[in-house]
């Protein structure tokens, strides 16, 4: 490990009260199914995919112990799957899901109708690139399609932050003022089936983080009440619809508060985003989910070679972070966007919406350059990474020009392909 | 006519699938049909979705299709309704198809859409490493039940008879020459054909000595073919597992036969063009 380089991405106060016994290693998905156990969750409608099954499998084993209180039910599709998360969450339960890739999308049409519905069900994503072509391994299509859904969105680095990022997922979710969805993202293979350390904290302190769950409009033959409502009318859907805005960016604010109670009780404390070798640097990358970790090596190693780098991660995605984005990256020289994405005829998604939140600063950066890469898990490697930064520290050769954006493969790894695709279709 | 042989529908690729699946024997199956029924490789499309079965059509010499999760019909009728002359042949899982698809297998044996539905089924999620799956078994251990499942199989047979079905059948792995002559009479329907083939995991559900021991040929016990309760009645035998072409009529039209009549006969993706010389000439370089 590098000098100065932290073993993990998050402040830690040292001796937590809430923490069960050292740390243990466990994979991603893992650690996913330890935050639902946590949260003593009520109900859990699966359906495998990989890379996510392993969640579904580890609470099916747990529940069949006795060691989780809950249900879990398999079903017939994803589609089924999130329709009964949002229908039991809105009877009162508390509802745990978690789905990869092509069953985001099945489900697609149901994440508007929960977060319409109002229901804080918490579905982990494990990204998985989408098809066409048909692959396993990551890239954040999947769980970008949902960026309007309405759902919170918190993405992940590292396993211990997929289980934080569940338990306090719930308790922003189904705090009052927001009562929205939540998904929390981690990368398929990159943290799904990679071991890392992760603290456990204890049950009963977790319970005192995040009760029971209180539904707002539980069944009651006293009071019956009746969701899903069609309002026909363009007045009143909008009030909804802003209703639903006005819920998600108050959703920043009640998740400063939880995470600062978080961390008194377990020593990890989360913000929206996290800076790293922030203070005085000059050359910023911003990044998210588990490449970030390969971010902060090289940003430590040019550190060390007297080159003033950064990083900015985003952890929290929806709602979005603006003025934590405009904080971090307002007076430095030249930003670099890396977006693990593509949306074709366009380039990177989370591009315009780093810019959106600089647009208005005096000191705004001049320099803000698009990369995308990472596709289909598509190794991202040192060596470019440190070109992204000689890029910025060289600054745009036609400024005032929008800069061209950077599509991170080599040529060696091109003409692989082209020589993989040629056998493929019969040639040498 | 010359009649193709096994070799004209070899694939380049060999399946990765586990040493003793039951899917091999469907691969050979399907391949001995295709050259029995007289039909060239450019005749044929094979489609599937996802799971392993799913990817047949990449060890079959024929136009394939892979598509997602439950959507082999989809992509069949699809191809078909715009090309009407090829062989349609869906080939997918029980997974693929009596769960996250099976609405769609009920519409098209509803349509009696003409194309041929082979579903591998295994009574377990086999490429996610053993989950619950539509058909498996009450009381089955699966690693998404491992209390053993509380819910009763899917009967996909008399679903789709009742549903509307022209032509529905069983075969096993395990039995190739019947499962051949399964596949021949399908692709002679004209309509819509179900075929469950049972086809082992050998991996996650090894259900093979119990299939051997259970299974029998409706034919060799004097089954005939006659009207849809006689059918129901030979599918539903609580003791051993039936095998055989229960249910067939060539009494309704395809979609596709109706369709034509609609249309006025030209299909979408079958234009009628004038071959001049250059297009000529570029044909016999290509097949030279």
């Amino acid at each position: 490990m590098l000098q100065g380089m932290p073993s993990q991405g998050y402040y830690t106060r040292k001796g937590g009260e809430g923490v069960l016994s050292g740390s243990t290693l466990m994979t991603g998905n893992l650690a996913a199914a330890w935050g639902a156990r946590l949260a003593g969750v009520d109900y859990v409608p699966a359906y495998p995919i990989t890379p996510q099954t392993e969640i579904i499998e580890t609470i099916a084993k747990w529940v069949r112990l006795g060691q989780m209180k809950g249900k879990l039910v398999q079903m017939d599709s994803e589609h089924s799957m999130l329709t009964a998360a949002g229908s039991a969450s809105l009877s009162g339960a508390r509802v745990f899901t978690a789905t990869s890739s092509q069953g985001l999308l099945y489900g697609l049409e149901m994440l508007y109708n929960i977060s319409g519905w109002r229901a804080p069900i918490l579905l982990v994503n494990v990204s998985r690139g989408l098809a066409a072509p048909i692959t396993l391994e990551p890239d954040h299509n999947d769980v970008l399609a949902a960026r309007d859904s309405g759902f919170l969105q918190f993405h992940a680095e590292t396993c211990q932050e997929v289980l934080d990022l569940i338990l306090l997922g719930y308790r922003v979710a189904e705090d009052r003022s927001v009562l929205l969805p939540a998904i929390v993202n981690l990368d398929g293979f990159y943290l799904s089936f990679t071991r890392e350390k992760v603290e456990l904290p204890k049950m009963d302190t977790v319970s005192t983080f995040l009760p029971e769950y209180d539904p707002p409009a539980p069944l009651r033959a006293t009071k019956p009440v009746s969701h899903g409502a069609t309002v026909l009318s363009g007045n009143l859907y909008s009030y909804f619809r802003y209703r639903m805005h006005a819920a998600s960016l108050e959703a920043s604010e009640v998740f400063r508060k939880a995470s600062a109670e978080y961390g008194g009780l377990f020593g990890r404390e989360y913000e929206a985003t996290e800076g790293y070798m922030l203070q005085d640097a000059e050359y910023v990358i911003v990044m998210s989910n588990s490449f970030t970790t390969i971010g902060k090596q090289v940003v430590a190693k040019l550190r060390e070679r007297g080159v003033a780098a950064g990083l900015l991660k985003l952890r929290m995605l929806r709602p979005f972070p603006f003025d934590d984005v405009a904080k971090s990256l307002a007076g430095r020289r030249a930003v670099a966007v890396f977006d693990q994405n593509l949306s074709p005829g366009f380039g990177g998604i989370l591009y315009p919406e780093i810019l959106a939140s600089l647009y208005h600063k005096k000191n705004r950066p001049q320099f803000v350059l698009p990369v995308v890469g990472g596709l289909g898990g598509k190794q991202l490697t040192v060596q470019e990474l440190e070109r992204v930064f000689e890029s910025l520290r060289n600054g745009p050769p036609t400024f005032p020009d929008r800069p061209d954006p950077m599509y991170l493969m080599r040529e060696d790894e091109f003409d692989r392909a082209k020589r993989n695709i040629a056998i493929a279709s019969g040639g040498g | 006519m010359r009649l193709s042989d096994l070799k004209e529908f070899e694939s380049d690729t060999r399946p990765d699938w586990c040493p003793g699946c039951g899917d091999f024997g469907v691969l050979a199956a399907l391949k001995d049909a295709l050259v029995k029924s007289g039909k060239k490789p450019h005749e044929v499309a094979v489609v599937s979705g996802i799971g392993c079965s799913s990817n047949l059509p990449g060890y079959i010499r024929t136009y394939g299709f892979h598509g997602l999760h439950g959507r082999p019909v989809p992509v069949a009728v699809g191809i078909k309704n715009a090309n009407p002359s090829l062989t349609v042949i869906a080939t997918a899982g029980d997974g693929d198809e009596y769960g996250i698809g099976f609405n769609h297998v009920v519409h098209a044996a509803r349509r009696n859409d003409d194309i041929k539905l082979i579903v591998m089924n295994n009574e377990i999620y086999g490429l996610t490493t053993g989950q619950l799956s539509p058909t498996s078994k009450l009381g089955q251990k699966t690693k998404t039940s491992p209390d053993g499942s509380i819910i009763y199989p899917l009967q996909p047979l008399p679903t789709i008879l009742g549903a509307g079905g022209t032509f529905i059948a069983r075969t096993f792995s395990g039995d190739p020459k019947h499962m051949s002559w399964v596949i021949q009479e399908a692709i002679k329907h004209r309509g819509f054909a179900l075929i469950d083939a049972i086809s082992p995991c050998v991996t996650w559900y090894n259900i093979y000595d119990e299939v051997k021991k259970l299974f029998y040929r409706i034919e060799d016990r004097g089954y005939k073919i006659t009207d849809q309760q006689a059918a129901f009645n030979a599918m539903n035998d609580p003791q051993g597992i039936p095998t055989g072409i229960f249910y067939r009529t060539e009494e309704k039209q395809s979609f596709q036969e109706k369709l034509a009549e609609i249309n006025g006969g030209k299909a979408p993706a079958e234009s009628v063009q004038t071959l001049d010389r250059n297009v000529a000439l570029q044909l016999i370089q290509e097949f030279a």
